[in-house]
C-alpha cells in the first residue's frame, strides 16, 4: 500500500484550557506546565470575588477565594500570574466581564513592566454583559454604564491594542443557559448589534474607524451534542455576520467582516452518571465546530470528562488536550477544503437556521435591542422556557442521554474509584491571599492609591474614558474590591429579571397530577399553600438549576418565593421568616456549599426557626453526607434528572417535619 | 386578648410573621383565633395605624422599583415599611412564582423593612381578604405599609378599598391608558405617576395626554389628582412624589380617612360574606339590603367582628349546614 499524497494542511485553531485555581502562584505554574504540553494559548479562569469586584477579605469573598479560579487582587498579582511568561508572545484570553477594564488595565500595567508596550498585546477580555445578565452571572453594574464600560474599551483598544479583541460576544453561555440553536444566534447578533450600535454612538470615534471596530468584534460559541446542527450553525452565523457587516455598518473589506470564533464545546449535556460517556461526548462536539473550513472556530477549549463531578484536576485538563491535538495532527480533517460546500442538506439546515434566527432577532430589534430585551425580561424568559422544555423531555424519555434515562446499567467506573476524581482546592488559599492583600496594601503608598482613585471618578463623572485612570490606578497599587467599589458608588448595583414566569403548560401526566395532589393535601393539614423558598446563597452565579426547580415546584401547586442569584445567607433566613415558607431549598454549585449552607443553619437556629432545608448542586457525596449530618434534610445533584420525584420527596420532607410539630 | 395582638401592637418584629401565617390559615381553629386577632387590631388601629399606600398599574410599568425607591425613601429618615406585593400570575389550579423583591432591594437584611409576597389565590374575595388581614398586620407593625397590586381591569376597585392612597402606575405610550380609561378605572386613582420619565419627550406627552383624559372625569372637589413623571430607576421626582403622597394624607383630613377605612370595612365584609356563604347565604341574612342596613347601623365595629358575627348569623340561620370551610 502506498502512503496516501500529504495535502497541505490548514493550520491548525489555537489550543486553549480554561484554567486557574488558588493563587497566580499555581495558576502560573500550571500555565507553565501547559504550555510545555503543547497548548498554544492561555485562558484565565479567575475566581468569583475577582470576577465581581470584591478584595479576598470582602465578606462576600469568604469561602470563594481562589476556589473556581485564580484570584487577582492587585498588580502584584498580576504579575505572578505572568511570571516568565512573556505577554508579547502570549495570546491570552480572560474570562472576565464585570470587572473586564480593571483587569486589562491590570494586563497593560503588567506588560508594561515587562517592558511591552500596549501595542504588542494580544488576547481578548469576555467583556460581555448582556450575556452576564441573560446567564453568567458575575455582573455588577446597571445595563446603561455596562454598555458604556464596553465602549469605552473598544475605543481604547482600537487605538492603543489593535490586536486585542476588547469583546467577546457570547452565546457560549446561552446554550449553557438552555438556549437552542436559533436563540443563541439570534441573542448573539442582537448583543454584537447592541455593542456596535453604542460605539457608534461615541463622539471619539470617528466613522471610518467603524469597520476596524466591526473586524475586531469576536464570539465565543458552544457547540452541542446535535452536531450535524452545530455544523450549520456555525455556517449559519458566519453568513449572517457578513450580512450584518455590510448592510448595517458598511463594512467593505470582506476580511473585516469574517466571523471569528472561538469554543467552548457544551459542558451543560456532561454527566454525573457513567462520567467517562462525556469523553466521547467531547470529541463529538469538538466535530461540529472543526469540521467546516469556511466557518471553523479560531480557538477551542474542551471541558474535561469530570465535567459534573467538579473541578478538573491537571491529567483530566490534560486528557482534553491529547483530544484536541490528535482531532488536528493525527486525523486529516485540516488537509482538505470545505467539506460541506455544495451540499444540499447541509445548506438547507443553514437556511432554515438562519430564517428563524432573523426572526427572533428582528423580534428583539423592534423592542429597542437586546438591552431593553434584557431589562423587560424577554430573552431570559425564552431562555428559561427552553431549558423547562429540555428538562422535560430528558424526563419523559423524549431526549435520550445514554447513561442518565437510557442504558442505565453499569459497571463500576475505575476512573471514579474513592473521592479523588476531582480537584480539590486547599482550604489555605484564602488565607494566604488574605495574607498577600494585606502586605501589598502595606506596601504601597496611600497618596498615590488615593490620587488614582480621585483620578477615575472624576474621568468617569466627566465622561472620560475609563482605561487610562484605570491603569494608572494598576500602576499606584488599587485593588480589584477598591476599583469596583469607586464604579460601584458612581454607577450602582443592579439585579437581572431571573425570567423565571413559567408559561409553559403544566404537565398533565399521572405521576405529575399525583404530585400535585399531595401538595394539595399537605397545604390543607397546613392551612394554607406549601410554599417554598428556593435560595442561591453566595456569589455563585449558576441559576439554571434554581429556576428549573423553582418552575417545576409552581407547576406541581406550590408558592415560590425566588428572589435570583447572589443572595447572603441573613437574607435568606430573613426572606424565609418573613415570606412564612414552610421549605427552603438551597442551590448552590461553585463548590462553597459547606460555608453557605452552615451560615443559613445557623441563622435559622439562631432565629428560632424550624425549617426544614434542602441543597442541590454540585455537592461531592462525602460532603453531602455531611450536609445531612448537620441537619440538613435532602441532598441533590445532577444525577437526580427526575424533577417530579424530588418535588415528591420535598413534600414527603415538609409532611414529616409537621407532623413532627 | 391574643398574644400575637399586644406584641404587634408594641412594634415586635417577630411576631409580623406568625401574624400573617395566622391569618393566612385556613383551618378552623387558626380562623377563629385570627378573627380575634384581626378584630382586636382593627379595633386598635382601625382608623389609624401606618398609611397604606397602593401601587398597581400594568405589568412592567415599573411599580417594583418605584416601591423601592418609596422604601429608601422611607428609611433615610428611619421609618420602619411593611409591604405586601400580590403576584400575579397565580394559577387556577395553585402554584405561584413570587419573585417580585428582585427589584426591591433596599429591604434585603435591613429589619426596618418587611416583605411578605401573596398569591392571588384565585377565590372570590381571596385578594381583598387575605391582603387586607396582611394589611392590618402590617400597619400595626410598622410606620408604612406599601401594597403592590397588578392592575389588569377589575382588581382596582379592590385595592382602592384596601388603602389610604391609590397610586396608578403607567409607563410612557398611551396604549395602555385608552385601554383603562375605557374600563372607567381612571377614576380610582389619588395619584397618577408616568414612570420611566427617563427615556425622555414620550413620557411628558404621556403625562399631558392623562391630565387630560383625567380632566374629563368627575371628580372630588376636595383633591385633584395630580399626575407626576418620575423615574423610579434614577430617582428622579420621588421626592416630588413623597410630597404629594403627604398632601394627599393632608388632603383627606382625619373625616376623609375615617370615610374610606369604613368603605374598605364595608367592600370587606361585603366580599368576605360572599366568598364564604355565597349569595344563598346573604339571602338567609335577609339580602343585600339588609347587609346594608345592618352596617350602616354598626359605623365603629370592626369589620372582621362583623364578619364573624354576621357569619353567625347566616350559619344559625342556614341550620349550620354551610359552615364555613
Ligand atoms: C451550565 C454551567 C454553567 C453555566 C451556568 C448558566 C446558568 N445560568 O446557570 C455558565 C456557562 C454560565 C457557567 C459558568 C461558570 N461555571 Co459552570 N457549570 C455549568 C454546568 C456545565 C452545568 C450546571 C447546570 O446548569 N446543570 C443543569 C441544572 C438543571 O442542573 P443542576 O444545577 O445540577 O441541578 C440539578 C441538581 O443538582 C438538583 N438541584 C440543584 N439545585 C437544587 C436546588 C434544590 C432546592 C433542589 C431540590 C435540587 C437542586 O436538581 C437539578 C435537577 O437535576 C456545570 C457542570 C455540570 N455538568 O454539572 C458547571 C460547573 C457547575 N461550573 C463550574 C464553574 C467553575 C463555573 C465558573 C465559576 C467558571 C469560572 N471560573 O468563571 C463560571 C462562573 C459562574 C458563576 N457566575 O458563578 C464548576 C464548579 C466547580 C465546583 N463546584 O467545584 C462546574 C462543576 C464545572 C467544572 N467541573 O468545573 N457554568
Ligand atoms: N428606564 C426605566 N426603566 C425602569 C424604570 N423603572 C423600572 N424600570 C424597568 O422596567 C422594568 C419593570 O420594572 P418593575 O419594577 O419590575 O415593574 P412592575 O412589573 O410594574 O413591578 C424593569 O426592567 C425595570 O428595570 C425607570 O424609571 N426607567
Ligand atoms: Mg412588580
Amino acid at each position: 500500500m502506498t502512503e496516501p499524497a500529504r495535502r497541505e494542511r490548514d493550520r491548525p485553531w489555537v489550543f486553549r484550557t480554561y484554567s486557574g485555581h488558588s493563587s497566580a502562584e499555581a495558576s502560573n505554574a500550571l500555565y507553565r506546565t501547559n504550555l510545555a504540553k503543547g497548548q498554544t494559548g492561555l485562558s484565565v479562569a479567575f475566581d468569583l470575588p475577582t470576577q465581581t469586584g470584591y478584595d479576598a477579605d470582602h465578606p462576600l469573598a469568604r469561602g470563594e477565594v481562589g476556589k473556581v479560579g485564580v484570584p487577582i487582587g492587585h498588580l502584584d498579582d498580576m504579575e505572578a500570574l505572568f511570571r516568565e511568561i512573556p505577554l508579547d508572545q502570549m495570546n491570552t484570553s480572560m474570562t472576565i466581564n464585570a470587572t473586564a477594564a480593571w483587569l486589562l488595565a491590570l494586563y497593560v500595567a503588567t506588560g508594561e513592566r515587562q517592558g511591552v508596550a500596549p501595542a504588542q498585546l494580544r488576547g481578548t477580555t469576555q467583556n460581555d454583559l448582556i450575556k452576564e445578565y441573560l446567564s453568567r452571572g458575575t455582573y455588577v453594574f446597571p445595563p446603561e454604564p455596562s454598555m458604556r464600560l464596553i465602549s469605552d474599551m473598544v475605543a481604547y483598544t482600537v487605538h492603543d491594542i489593535p490586536k486585542w479583541n476588547p469583546i467577546n460576544v457570547c452565546s457560549y453561555h446561552l446554550q449553557e443557559a438552555g438556549a437552542t440553536p436559533v436563540q443563541e444566534i439570534a441573542y448573539a447578533m442582537a448583543n454584537a448589534i447592541a455593542v456596535l450600535d453604542a460605539v457608534r454612538a461615541r463622539d471619539d470615534v470617528p466613522e471610518d474607524v467603524i469597520p476596524d471596530v466591526f473586524g475586531r468584534m469576536s464570539f465565543f460559541l458552544n457547540a452541542g451534542i446535535r452536531f450535524v446542527e452545530e455544523i450549520c450553525k456555525g455556517r449559519a452565523m458566519t453568513e449572517m455576520w457578513d450580512e450584518i457587516g455590510r448592510e448595517r455598518y458598511g463594512v467593505q473589506d470582506p476580511k473585516l467582516r469574517r466571523f471569528r470564533y472561538g469554543v467552548q464545546v457544551n459542558s451543560l449535556g456532561l454527566t454525573e452518571a457513567q462520567p467517562e460517556n462525556n469523553a466521547i461526548r467531547i470529541v463529538l462536539e469538538a466535530l461540529g465546530v472543526t469540521f467546516s473550513k469556511n466557518a471553523r472556530c479560531r480557538a477551542l477549549q474542551l471541558p474535561a470528562w469530570n465535567e459534573a463531578l467538579g473541578l478538573p484536576r491537571p491529567w483530566d485538563q490534560q486528557w482534553s488536550l491529547r483530544t484536541q491535538q490528535i482531532l488536528a495532527f493525527e486525523t486529516d480533517l485540516l488537509e482538505y477544503e470545505d467539506l460541506f460546500e455544495g451540499s444540499h442538506v447541509v445548506e438547507a439546515k443553514v437556511e432554515e437556521l438562519k430564517k428563524a434566527a432573523q426572526e427572533e432577532l428582528d423580534r428583539v430589534l423592534g423592542m429597542g435591542g437586546a438591552v431593553a430585551a434584557v431589562e423587560n425580561a424577554y430573552m431570559k424568559q425564552r431562555l428559561v422556557e427552553s431549558h423547562t422544555r429540555r428538562l422535560r423531555s430528558i424526563e419523559s424519555g423524549d431526549l435520550t442521554v445514554v447513561g442518565v434515562n437510557a442504558y442505565t446499567e453499569t459497571e463500576p467506573s475505575p476512573l471514579v474509584e474513592g473521592a479523588n476524581a476531582i480537584l480539590k482546592v486547599d482550604e489555605s488559599a484564602e488565607r494566604e491571599q488574605i495574607g498577600r492583600l494585606d502586605a501589598f496594601r502595606a506596601r504601597r503608598n496611600p497618596t498615590e492609591v488615593d490620587a488614582a482613585l480621585q483620578g477615575l471618578r472624576d474621568a468617569l463623572a466627566n465622561g472620560q474614558n475609563v482605561m487610562p485612570p484605570s491603569i494608572r490606578a494598576a500602576h499606584a497599587g488599587v485593588t480589584t474590591g477598591e476599583w469596583a467599589d469607586t464604579l460601584r458608588k458612581l454607577f450602582g448595583e443592579y439585579r437581572a429579571p431571573t425570567g423565571v414566569v413559567a408559561r409553559e403548560a403544566q404537565v398533565t401526566d399521572e405521576a405529575n397530577e399525583k404530585v400535585r395532589a399531595r401538595v394539595r393535601a399537605v397545604g390543607a393539614t397546613l392551612g394554607r399553600p406549601l410554599k417554598i423558598l428556593v435560595g442561591k446563597p453566595g456569589l455563585d452565579g449558576h441559576s439554571n438549576g434554581a429556576e428549573q426547580i423553582a418552575v417545576k415546584a409552581r407547576d406541581v401547586g406550590m408558592e415560590v418565593v425566588y428572589d435570583g442569584i447572589r443572595l447572603t445567607p441573613s437574607e435568606i433566613v430573613q426572606s424565609a421568616r418573613d415570606e412564612g415558607v414552610h421549605v427552603i431549598g438551597l442551590s448552590i454549585l461553585s463548590g462553597s456549599h459547606q460555608i453557605l449552607v452552615m451560615d443559613v443553619l445557623e441563622g435559622l437556629r439562631s432565629e428560632g426557626l424550624e425549617i426544614p432545608v434542602i441543597v442541590g448542586g454540585i455537592i461531592p457525596e462525602d460532603d453531602a453526607e455531611k450536609l445531612r449530618q448537620h441537619g440538613v434534610e435532602r441532598v441533590y445533584t445532577p444525577k437526580d434528572f427526575d424533577l417530579t420525584r424530588i418535588m415528591s420527596e420535598i413534600v414527603d420532607v415538609v409532611g414529616e417535619r409537621h407532623a413532627r410539630d | 386578648m391574643t398574644e400575637l395582638g399586644p406584641r404587634l401592637l408594641a412594634r415586635d418584629r417577630s411576631a409580623v410573621a406568625p401574624a400573617l401565617n395566622l391569618v393566612d390559615d385556613r383551618r378552623p381553629a387558626a380562623r377563629r383565633e385570627a378573627a380575634v386577632l384581626l378584630a382586636e387590631l382593627e379595633a386598635k388601629i382601625g382608623r389609624g395605624g401606618a398609611p397604606r399606600i397602593g401601587l398597581t398599574g400594568a405589568p412592567g410599568a415599573g411599580k417594583s422599583t418605584l416601591l423601592d425607591a418609596l422604601v429608601r425613601r422611607r428609611r433615610a429618615v428611619d421609618e420602619t415599611v411593611g409591604v405586601i406585593a400580590v403576584d400575579p400570575s397565580s394559577r387556577r389550579t395553585g402554584g405561584a412564582l413570587l419573585g417580585d423583591r428582585i427589584r426591591v432591594r433596599s429591604g434585603a437584611g435591613d429589619p426596618g423593612v418587611f416583605i411578605r409576597s401573596m398569591a392571588a389565590r384565585d377565590q372570590l374575595g381571596g385578594l381583598a381578604e387575605a391582603t387586607r388581614a396582611g394589611v392590618l398586620v402590617l400597619s400595626a407593625a410598622f410606620d408604612w405599609v406599601l401594597v403592590e397590586t397588578v392592575g389588569v381591569g377589575q382588581s382596582e376597585g379592590e385595592v382602592a378599598d384596601l388603602v389610604d392612597t391609590l397610586v396608578f402606575v403607567a409607563q410612557p405610550g398611551a396604549g395602555d391608558l385608552l385601554q383603562f380609561m375605557k374600563a372607567g378605572i381612571l377614576e380610582l386613582p389619588d395619584v397618577f405617576v408616568v414612570n420611566k420619565a427617563d427615556v425622555g419627550a414620550a413620557a411628558e406627552r404621556t403625562r399631558r395626554e392623562l391630565e387630560a383624559g383625567l380632566g374629563l372625569g368627575e371628580r372630588d372637589a376636595k383633591w385633584t389628582p395630580p399626575v407626576l413623571a418620575v423615574s423610579a430607576r434614577d430617582g428622579i421626582g420621588i421626592d416630588a412624589l413623597d410630597d404629594t403622597l403627604a398632601a394627599h394624607r393632608r388632603a383627606l383630613g382625619a373625616e376623609g380617612l375615617a370615610a374610606r377605612r369604613s368603605r374598605g370595612r364595608d367592600a370587606a365584609v361585603r366580599a368576605g360574606l360572599v366568598a364564604r356563604y355565597g349569595s344563598f347565604g346573604l339571602e338567609a341574612l335577609g339580602g343585600t339590603e339588609a347587609l346594608e342596613r345592618r352596617l350602616a347601623a354598626a359605623p365603629g365595629e370592626p369589620g372582621f367582628a362583623l364578619l364573624e358575627t354576621l357569619g353567625n348569623e347566616i350559619r344559625a340561620a342556614l341550620g349550620d349546614r354551610a359552615a364555613g370551610s
